[in-house]
């Protein structure tokens, strides 16, 4: 995994004096009176694969555009390597991007698409085939070189699109939902090999998806973008563990998010009762928020455990367990999903792993306890 | 549908029909008329109705007499006028296509790469010159053209000029005329191929260094290629044997094989050289035509 080795590494964005090699400052981008990139600004360092990750026309894909120089900035500027790019052309920029839709040439093979970008720039005939056989073989199409793009299945396009991309070197590689187009068992396995093959290269790779699995396995940080702005950029467990408001709890993987009031607000904990729960909330860390004030208590459903038994108190009293009924059932094999209905009508999903394959079975209309650790719900203002 | 059955029980089905109709049109419109054409090339002239000679004859009264005649293509080939009309028209169908080409070329990109909305109003302006007759049209180039015309007229008032230029009857009138009464059958069929090209090939292109008219001339010319020799193919052949535009703007000089052919039809009466002109000039096309459907059969296996 992209993040395995992060104890080991440095990580640049916890340290105030590192370079960063791509800057976004302040970029706005208007198209009329909609503004589809809104004063965002992200510092982007070298290595690193960051994913852009949003709903489409979130304002991810154009701010990838604006790296690769297709939209001028309406204001900002954005540096590569502390080089200003404003007002320089697509074709001056030490960027290469790989297409949603490939963009292969068609009426080229696969060796002329990717010796394309290293012919325009002058380079010896001699290199050009050196190394764009090189690439062919690192993406593993040595023996296509002379396929057009259309006897090629989507996978080998994509590594082709992949290779015309890299084979130029460039100082950050912008990559627009690079996997989108590939069927799962395929883009899991492709997810693995783009982290190999960027690990190899050294390439900073900028990475624009909607897919927040993708964005989590390709990752080292993750900038969640929401009506043109980053609303939150950290490590994958960061976005996913501790999520700075309710939209990227939600968006990155699913979640219970319950509505409720401050009870008691201490330095160690706080108390949170949700009419919406029927129960209080218990969280063993303090936040920071008015007293008082409407907040909402955000719960992943694998970190809620559910058992036909009164569970053991989590020492404070009631907090933290409620009963439901099971109204609905999902077996996905490896785990399966509960859609528990409360006594006061709002529905708490949980997963289970099915660590057993003989095991009493929670079926429907059964009625269950659910509880979670004190630690397990974050609590977010907004 | 009550029909239908019984034509079937017959071993007629509707697709049988609806395969059968145009190949019937195409039989009776164009297979007879040219078996006539071909027949009367072989005969000779006469002064009878119709002015030539028959092909078959009865030759006392059990046998029948062919008789071809194969002086008329000799003729042609003889006569300097013909084979000097067949190359002029080559050369005027060639530059006119040229001609339709650098102008038709940045109208139909124009067009493909403009919004949804402009390009159906682009199009329709493209295609309104039909709604008028050929005939009006070129007529009208007269009034524009002549000493007296329009032309003629602006530039003495604005000083450009201070004698009316001659050029009705000229060469370059009837090259005006032609670019311009087949400019829209280069320009759709183009605009068609270009409309379904992927732009943002043009944006990889960019990002992989070309400035933007390398990548016109990397990416999108080698991928219009077909839509170019389609719609140049399209102007060519009938520009070849075009008649009414050289016969009204060309003047006098203007030898094309279309002209040729109206005067041996209509002046000398000479129908059995007519005809032989009309099958040479078929002949002449047909290789175009075959590589025209050629074009299109890629085409639209391309475009799967």
């Amino acid at each position: 995994m992209a993040n395995s080795g992060e104890a080991a590494k440095a990580v640049p964005w916890r340290d105030p004096n590192a370079r960063a090699y791509v800057e976004i400052d302040r970029v706005t981008k208007s198209f009329g009176d909609f503004k589809a990139v809104d004063d965002v600004s992200l510092k982007i360092y070298k290595g690193e694969i960051f994913c852009l990750l949003g709903a489409s026309g979130c304002g991810k894909t154009t701010l990838l555009r604006m790296l690769g120089g297709f939209e001028m900035p309406t204001s900002g500027r954005i540096l590569i390597d502390g080089e200003d790019m404003t007002g320089v052309p697509p074709y001056e920029r030490p960027v290469n991007m790989m297409f949603q839709s490939y963009a292969l040439f068609p009426h080229m093979n696969v060796e002329q698409n990717v010796a394309f970008g290293l012919k325009q720039d002058g380079v010896p005939r001699g290199e050009i085939a050196e190394r764009v056989a090189t690439m062919l073989d690192l993406v593993k199409l040595g023996g296509f070189a002379k396929r057009r793009p259309h006897q090629l299945s989507g996978g080998q396009r994509q590594r082709v699109a992949l290779a015309r991309s890299l084979v130029k070197r460039p100082k950050v590689l912008l990559l627009d939902e690079p996997l989108g187009a590939l069927d799962k068992k395929l883009r899991e396995h492709t997810q693995f090999e783009l982290i190999g093959l960027q690990d190899k290269l050294g390439v900073t790779f900028l990475v624009v998806t909607h897919d927040q699995e993708e964005a989590m396995t390709l990752a080292t940080r993750i900038g969640v973008m929401d009506h043109g702005e980053i609303v939150q950029a950290g490590t994958p467990s960061e976005i996913y563990e501790f999520p700075s408001s309710k939209f990227v709890a939600d968006f990155v993987g699913s979640v219970n998010i319950f509505e409720g009031k401050l009870l008691e607000d201490e330095p160690e904990y706080v108390r949170i009762g949700s009419e919406e729960l029927g129960a209080t909330i218990y969280v063993s860390h303090g936040i920071s928020a008015a007293p008082e004030a409407v907040v909402w208590a955000a719960i992943r459903p694998e970190k809620i455990f559910m058992s036909t038994a009164p569970p053991a108190s989590t020492g404070h009293g009631n907090d933290n367990i409620v009963r439901g009924a099971v109204q609905d059932i999902a077996y996905l094999g490896d785990l399966s999903i509960y859609l528990v209905k409360l006594p006061t009508g709002k529905v708490v999903r949980v997963t289970q792993p099915n660590t057993s394959r003989h095991a009493e079975a929670i079926t429907w209309e059964q009625q269950v306890y659910l509880s979670w650790d004190t630690s397990s719900p974050v609590v977010v203002t907004r | 549908m009550r029909i239908l059955p019984p034509l079937s029980k017959v071993g007629v089905s509707g697709r049988g029909l609806v395969v059968t109709l145009p190949y019937l049109w195409l039989l009776l419109f164009f297979v007879v008329p040219f078996v006539i054409v071909l027949k009367i090339s072989f005969s000779d002239v006469d002064l009878a109705i119709p002015p030539y000679t028959p092909l078959l004859e009865w030759v006392g009264k059990n046998s029948l007499a062919i008789k071809l005649d194969f002086n008329n293509y000799a003729f042609l080939f003889t006569d300097p006028l013909y084979v000097h009309a067949f190359l002029n028209s080559v050369k005027v169908a060639f530059v006119s296509t040229v001609l339709c080409l650098l102008i038709g070329y940045p109208i139909a990109y124009g067009i493909a790469r403009a919004t949804p909305t402009t390009r159906n109003i682009l199009l329709l302006l493209v295609v309104l010159p039909f709604w008028t007759s050929l005939l009006l049209r070129v007529y009208a180039w007269i009034g524009l053209l002549k000493a007296n015309g329009v032309i003629n007229n602006v530039l003495l008032a604005l000083g450009v000029i201070h004698e009316p230029l001659n050029m009705l009857y000229t060469p370059f009138a009837m090259y005006v005329g032609i670019v311009y009464s087949y400019l829209p059958f280069l320009i759709l069929p183009l605009y068609a191929n270009l409309e379904k090209m992927d732009w943002q090939l043009l944006e990889a292109a960019e990002d992989l260094g070309c400035r933007p008219w390398q990548a016109f001339y990397k990416i999108t010319l080698p991928l219009s290629r077909n839509g170019v020799l389609a719609g140049s193919m399209l102007v060519f052949i009938p520009a070849v044997g075009e008649f009414v535009i050289p016969a009204l703007l060309g003047g006098p000089n203007a030898l094309m094989i279309g002209r040729v052919l109206w005067d041996e039809f209509f002046s000398n009466r000479a129908w059995p050289v007519a005809s032989a002109v009309a099958i040479v000039l078929l002949l002449l096309l047909v290789p175009f035509m075959m590589w025209y459907q050629s074009v299109q059969a890629r085409e639209s296996a391309s475009a799967r």
